[in-house]
């Protein structure tokens, strides 16, 4: 391996998050001014500062970890930096005020690990979060990177490979959960026809709309991803890999290419892999934005330039797959996950988890919840733990409705199951499933079957249109729900609804149409009192079916606080608002199409919904 | 619109028909949509009827046959963003630009788009516009945001 670059000694590291959240918050901006204060302070030979990939903590972005002693401040502006740099770097006293203190509590929490967001996180596949700066390879190499591919490659016989990551019982986590050592196996023993060409294909896709795991693992820690594939590329037999990347990340892309390059440069791909005479290459292949691409003979079509349709399977992938030859597909999770396994043991990492779901997930933990972000948890704990402890509960004092997980493929699940554990088991009996890692919270304010209808409108659209059932019986069962929420529905559409979901599941050709019913199946199966209250009462508990709203004026109040400002009957869509400035405003009901324009637009609280 | 510019990104590809879609990519981010004569080029040099051309233009998302404006402000409809209203953000959007979602000014500054997951959802609601994403948006706040690209 060539030589590692020799690090300056420094102080102080600061790790500025430059995760796309961070990013859109002014991350650069607090970069400039941390340089040109320390700068200011003379203190650029002690201090260093690195920009990592995503921290997890999106919700308190832009954030800053001082190492070493993971001091975590958060929610910085550029203005705190001066009194930032001169009381902690120079003067050595850690600045109260821009840590982090949880919410009801007065306190500041400065460290890290302490933080209740973090403390109940194992970060296996996230291990090199916030540490390193993704964009150089010795960071990685310096946190015991590479170090297992010297290990499967000069050590290790690629059977034995293959028996480690069977033993380790991991399985994909690109959805399906299928354990990722049998699938490996079959690709191993695949006859390779025509040449002895085999395939390897890393799913970045990320189709969950909702979701952001994959893509913090390329932006954050890219070399992880490489060094697995090289490591399940020599355990297989394959002599070039594709990373296939969702259209929508451009800095995923970007880090990509930069990582590869440097392997290259490292020798740690291409020709001879560290002299052992294995050759390996990659190439980023960008996704053009068709969610059913994710799935994997439409992402295969889609590499070799065609429409990304899916086919049916048998021959799967591992038997026949991109251009016809044998070929290994995992997810970016999956792959990022290799590695520790080769250099830790099988054992240690079976250690962790359940009996059938081993190791950690990492969910994007999104929707009505406190801590939003990027969270990574042992298999097995709690949802409660995941939404309460780690997540903070809900925001405003609301109650907690829903979880959704598995995106539109998943389910979502009530509060009665919130000590559910998170396995692949355990999910798939409650009628959802592990998904790719998206989890959306849902609160009293979120309407069921508009969660329903929103999934349905998306597989509806995403449907490639190649097997009759999921075209056809997605539009069907979209039709009924947009017919409920608009309070047109009757008690039959309910077992119609249902029968159809069934059909759909039991017929559709690819897992798009299998698995498309599961939102309006789950939602049928928990919260049925909310399908109903929208047939029999014509009401939308949650106010959020706005056809089943009436708004009206608190004319008192228009004209108290608001001064009557006219506002609202400026923006009427179907003039039928009436009143003047300084006067009370009143609604029309045989005019008001329900727009909702009125009540977002007033800002006094006068319009009322009900 | 400039011949040479897509003769170079041809070139950069050799002729390899499994890049297609790459190449479509490449136009796409060079024109900001797909120029029927590009397409006519891409299909001769290529030698693959217009009619395949044509079919993976339409069949995937990021491609658009029509121009898109100087800004294409992009709404996030995912799940995390509707959940927590994003559907308002996009309504007023639509009321502040007068475009429904999929159309472009006139004057070719804005075009307004709803999009599935922008990958920033611990910040939902969010709207990019041009490379820029702005997190936490409420229907208030879209006059402010329209206004910092009006000039
Ligand atoms: C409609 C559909 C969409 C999918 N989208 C993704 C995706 O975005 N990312 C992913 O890794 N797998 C996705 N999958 C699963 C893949 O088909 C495949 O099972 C997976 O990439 C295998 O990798 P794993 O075993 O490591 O999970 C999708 C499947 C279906 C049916
Ligand atoms: S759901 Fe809007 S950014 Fe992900």
């Amino acid at each position: 391996m060539a030589e590692m670059a020799k690090e300056k000694a420094y102080r102080i590291h600061l790790m500025v998050c430059a995760g796309t959240g961070c990013v859109s918050n002014n991350a650069f901006g607090i970069k400039a001014a941390l340089e040109r204060e320390v700068k200011k302070q003379g203190l650029e030979n002690e201090v260093l500062i690195v920009t990592t990939g995503c921290n997890g903590f999106c919700e308190r972005g832009p954030l800053l970890v001082v190492q070493p002693g993971s001091i975590f401040y958060q929610q910085l502006t550029e203005k705190d930096i001066p009194h930032l740099v001169e009381e902690h770097f120079l003067k050595g006293r850690p600045v109260k005020k821009l840590m982090y203190t949880p919410p009801k509590e007065k306190t500041p929490v400065p460290v890290l690990s302490d933080i209740d967001f973090f403390k109940k996180q194992v970060l296996i596949a996230l291990r090199n979060r916030g540490l390193i700066d993704p964009e150089k390879i010795d960071e990685y190499i310096a946190r015991d990177g590479y170090k297992a591919v010297a290990k499967a490659l000069t050590e290790m016989a690629p059977e034995q490979v293959i028996t480690e990551i069977a033993n380790s019982g991991l399985r994909g986590r690109g959805g399906a959960g299928f354990p990722t050592g049998l699938k490996w196996q079959m690709v191993r023993n695949a006859p390779a026809s025509n040449g002895s060409l085999k395939y390897l294909i890393c799913n970045g896709d990320e189709g969950d709309p909702g979701a952001f795991m994959d893509r913090s693992i390329l932006e954050a820690d890219p070399h992880s991803v490489i060094e697995g594939m090289v490591i399940g590329a020599r355990a297989v037999g394959a002599s070039e890999g594709f990373v296939y990347v969702r259209n929508e990340y451009p800095l995923a892309i970007k880090r990509m290419n930069i990582a590869i390059e440097q392997a290259r440069d490292y020798g740690l791909l291409g020709n001879n892999i560290l002299g052992t005479g294995f050759d390996f290459d990659i190439k980023i292949v960008r996704g053009a934005g068709a969610f059913v691409c994710g799935e994997e003979t439409a992402l295969i079509a889609s590499v070799e330039g065609r429409l990304g349709e899916p086919r049916t399977r048998p021959p799967y992938p591992a038997q026949s797959g991109l251009w016809e030859k044998p070929t290994l597909i995992n997810n970016v999770e999956t792959w990022a996950n290799v590695p520790i396994i080769i250099d830790r043991g099988a054992k240690w990492y079976a250690s962790i988890g359940t009996l059938t779901s081993k190791g950690t997930k990492v969910f994007s933990l999104v929707g009505k919840i406190n801590n939003t972000g990027l969270v990574e948890v042992p298999m097995g704990i709690a949802l409660r733990e995941i939404i309460y402890d780690i997540g903070g509960g809900i925001p405003g004092g609301k109650e907690f409705k829903a979880v959704q997980t598995g995106g539109p493929s998943g389910g979502c699940i009530p509060k009665e199951q919130l000590d559910l554990p998170i396995d692949y088991e355990s999910l798939t009996a409650a009628g959802s499933m592990m998904g790719s890692g998206g989890m959306v919270v849902m609160d009293e304010d979120t309407c069921m079957v508009d969660v329903a209808r929103y999934f349905l409108t998306f597989t509806k659209d995403e449907s490639c249109g190649k097997c009759t059932p999921c075209r056809e019986g997605t539009k069907a069962m979209l039709d009924i729900i947009t017919r409920i929420t608009e309070g047109k529905g009757t008690e039959e559409d309910l077992t119609l609804l249902e029968d159809m979901a069934h059909a759909v599941k039991d017929s559709s050709l690819c897992g798009l149409g299998k698995t498309a019913p599961n939102p309006v199946l789950t939602t049928l199966r928990y919260f049925r009192n909310e399908y109903e209250a929208h047939i029999r009462d014509r009401k939308c508990p949650a106010h959020v079916c706005r056809q089943l709203n009436v708004y009206t004026i608190d004319e008192n109040r228009c004209l108290t606080v608001g001064k009557g400002c006219d506002l609202c009957r400026r923006n009427c869509a179907s003039d039928a608002i009436r009143g003047a400035k300084n006067e009370a405003h009143r609604i029309v009901q045989e005019k008001c199409i329900k727009c909702g324009v009125c009540y977002d637009v007033c800002n006094f609280g006068a319009v009322k919904v009900d | 619109m400039n011949h040479a510019n897509i003769t170079e990104i041809l070139n950069k590809y050799q002729g390899d028909e499994s890049s297609l879609i790459a190449i479509l990519q490449d136009i796409q981010e060079e024109y900001s949509y797909l120029p029927r004569e590009a397409l006519v080029q891409v299909s001769k040099e290529m030698n693959v009827p217009l009619s395949r051309v044509l079919s993976l233009a339409t069949f995937f998302r990021a491609f658009s046959l029509k121009p898109k404006g100087k800004h294409s402000v992009h709404v996030c409809l995912g799940t995390a963003c509707h959940v927590r209203g994003a559907q308002r953000v996009l309504e007023k959007f639509e009321r502040e630009l007068g475009l429904k979602s999929g159309e472009t000014s006139e004057d070719l500054l804005f075009s307004l788009d709803a999009v599935r997951c922008l990958g920033c959802c611990g910040l939902a609601p969010v709207v990019q516009v041009g490379e820029e994403v702005h997190g936490k948006i409420t229907p208030a706040k879209v006059t402010g945001v329209i206004k910092k690209y009006r000039k």
